[in-house]
Formats: C-alpha cells, sequence, structure tokens
C-alpha cells in the first residue's frame, strides 16, 4: 500500500469511527436528559451554522472557478433561496438549481459572454 | 404512548422510500464531486457506505482533496455531525422497550437527519423494526447513488456535471430558510455563520486556515452567539429539530 493509499484509508477510517460514535454513544450510554440550557441552545443551532458555513462562500464556485460557471452559480444560489423561502422540498430546491445554473452556463455560452 | 403494533418493518420501509429518492439525487452529485477532487471512486463508495451523511462528506472529501490531518479531519467531522448527537438524545426519550442495547448500538448508525425526523414524528414508541425498515431503503440509495455517480458521472457532459456541482448546496439552503423564516435565533446564526466563513475565506491574514476548520470556527461561534443571545425553549428546541 503505497503512501497515499494509507492516508486516504486512515482518513475515511477517521470519518466513519467519529461520525459513528456521535451517533452511537447516546443512544446506547445516555439515558439522562442535558440540563445545561446553553449547551442544549448550542446544539439546537449547530446544524443551521454547519449547513451556513459550508454554503457560503464555496456556493459561488460550486459549478467551477470560469466567471461563466460562477455567474452560473449564484443564478443557481438565487434560485435555491427564493424556492427555499417558499418551502419548495429538498429535491425541487436541488434539481432547480441545477437547471438554472446549467441553463445560465448555456445562455452565457451561446450569446458569447465571457 | 400508544401501542407500537402498528409501527412494523414494513411501515418502515414504505415511510423511508421518499427519503431514499431525495437521497438518490444528491448522493449522485456526491459521488461526481468526490470523484472530480480526485477521490478514487471507490474510496468515494466506501465513505458514504461507512458515514451515510451528505455535509460530512462533502466536508471530508474535500479535507482529503486538500491533504489535511487526521486531527483536522475527526474535529471537523466532530462539529459537523455533532447534531447527531442532539438526535441521538431525543430520539433516546421515545424508544420502546424492545429497544436493548445491542439495538441501539446497531441502529443508531443510521441517524441522518430525515430519518430521525420521521422517526421522531411517530405518535407511538419506536420499535427496533421500524427503524430498520426506515434506514433500508434510504442507505442502499445512498450508497448506490454514489456509486453511480462516482463511475457513471464521468459520462455526463462537462456542463452537465458542473451544474450539478450545485445540488448539495441547494438541499443545505432548502433546510435551513424556513425554519429562518420563523426564528430569529436561527436567522442571526446562518447570517453570522455566513459572514464569518467569507471572512476567513476573502481576508488574507487568515489565508492559511483550511476549509474544514473554518466550518468548525465558524459554527463554533455563530453557535454560541446563537445560545448566548436567542435561548430556545429547550423541549420545544429538541423536537423542532
Amino acid at each position: 500500500m503505497n503512501e497515499h493509499t494509507l492516508y486516504l484509508v486512515i482518513s475515511v477510517a477517521v470519518m466513519a469511527v467519529v461520525t459513528y460514535f456521535i451517533r452511537m454513544l447516546p443512544l446506547a450510554v445516555f439515558r439522562k436528559k442535558i440540563k445545561s440550557k446553553f449547551a442544549l441552545n448550542f446544539l439546537y443551532y449547530v446544524p443551521y451554522a454547519v449547513l451556513s458555513a459550508m454554503t457560503i462562500p464555496a456556493v459561488f464556485t460550486a459549478c467551477g472557478d470560469s466567471m461563466a460557471a460562477i455567474a452560473s452559480s449564484v443564478v443557481g444560489l438565487v434560485v435555491s433561496v427564493v424556492l427555499a423561502y417558499f418551502e419548495r422540498g429538498l429535491l425541487t430546491v436541488a434539481v432547480s438549481a441545477c437547471a438554472a445554473a446549467y441553463i445560465t452556463d448555456l445562455v452565457l455560452g451561446l450569446c458569447g459572454i465571457f | 404512548m400508544s401501542d407500537t403494533t402498528q409501527l412494523t418493518y414494513k411501515k418502515g420501509l414504505r415511510d423511508g422510500l421518499p427519503i431514499a429518492l431525495g437521497y438518490l439525487s444528491v448522493s449522485f452529485t456526491f459521488g461526481i464531486t468526490a470523484v472530480g477532487m480526485g477521490i478514487p471512486p471507490i474510496a468515494a463508495i466506501l465513505i458514504s457506505m461507512t458515514n451515510l451523511t451528505s455535509a460530512g462528506q462533502v466536508q471530508g472529501v474535500s479535507i482529503i482533496a486538500a491533504g489535511g490531518g487526521y486531527i483536522e479531519m475527526a474535529l471537523a467531522q466532530l462539529i459537523i455531525n455533532m447534531r447527531y448527537a442532539l438526535m441521538g438524545i431525543s430520539l433516546s426519550q421515545k424508544l420502546s422497550k424492545k429497544y436493548t442495547l445491542p439495538h441501539r448500538i446497531i441502529s443508531s448508525f443510521g441517524i441522518t437527519d430525515e430519518i430521525f425526523a420521521v422517526a421522531s414524528g411517530q405518535k407511538s414508541e419506536i420499535a427496533p423494526r421500524y427503524m430498520y425498515g426506515l434506514i433500508t431503503l434510504p442507505y442502499i440509495f445512498w450508497a448506490a447513488g454514489t456509486a453511480t455517480g462516482a463511475l457513471l458521472g464521468a459520462v455526463l457532459p462537462e456542463s452537465v456535471q458542473a451544474a450539478l456541482g450545485i445540488a448539495i448546496y441547494g438541499m443545505f439552503i432548502a433546510i435551513v430558510i424556513p425554519p429562518a423564516k420563523k426564528s430569529r435565533g436561527i436567522l442571526m446564526v446562518a447570517v453570522t455563520a455566513c459572514a464569518l466563513s467569507c471572512i476567513i475565506k476573502y481576508v488574507p491574514v487568515f489565508s492559511y486556515i483550511s476549509s474544514g476548520v473554518s466550518v468548525i470556527i465558524c459554527t463554533v461561534i455563530a453557535a454560541a452567539l446563537g445560545a448566548a443571545l436567542f435561548p430556545q425553549d429547550i423541549g420545544e428546541a429538541a423536537e423542532n429539530e
């Protein structure tokens, strides 16, 4: 096994083990309720903080690094935000974002912009 | 609590089907994204089969692609997936007597945002067989979607592959915005996290901070601010999760 493969295998193992223990320990060991109001509130806000930090600014280059790709990504982002605001489902929002990004890229290409 | 006889394995399978269909498209783009980042298809499939989580996997492969360290990986997974601990605590309150330790150890692997949401929405206590039914199809579709994206994604035209890159973010946005409309706390936490993440990315002083560490920093600060400034009613907070 070469060095890079070993790195890959250990990284995947670290991901799997950490993720599994986070899920397993509370269910297996934890029988009482958490008392700290701050801790519960912190945990409550974590998913929203994680998803927001992962989305902005990474989404701007989701379709690539070129100007056309960034423009497509921004259009996809705007479509996602509007549809999510009107509470469309996850699948609808994700597919519409892709379609909007694809069409933008196509139109920019046809118009010879960028 | 009413009796659990309604919650059979079959009922679990049925309730899991819509989740599985949603996972198929997201895991397909995960497969494409991972391979695009230089991860071998077999590793992408292995990651999906051993992790079963979207945000953690996306962050994980970008850490691998950047050659990040194991400690960074462990911390990033811990922070990003910490929400599952809260869900596990919440779920542990409504498991039936049949839910013995071995069942808890095995089925906890399948706790995801969507599976948790459906399970905790049941009126009666949850038996292990229902939980296994609920996990079965999403797990298979998550792995199958990843395999399809990783192995066949390259056949798609480049423009389609590029457009699919935004799918996962669309899903994240669809998770955050609806509750942010109703809760000033969630809105403030989301805006703070976005602002911090942009500062770390674009202000040159912070350019040594990798994306995995950035997500950790943004999350801890934004969630702590939210908890300090906008505390929620606890019981309600756990149920709305």
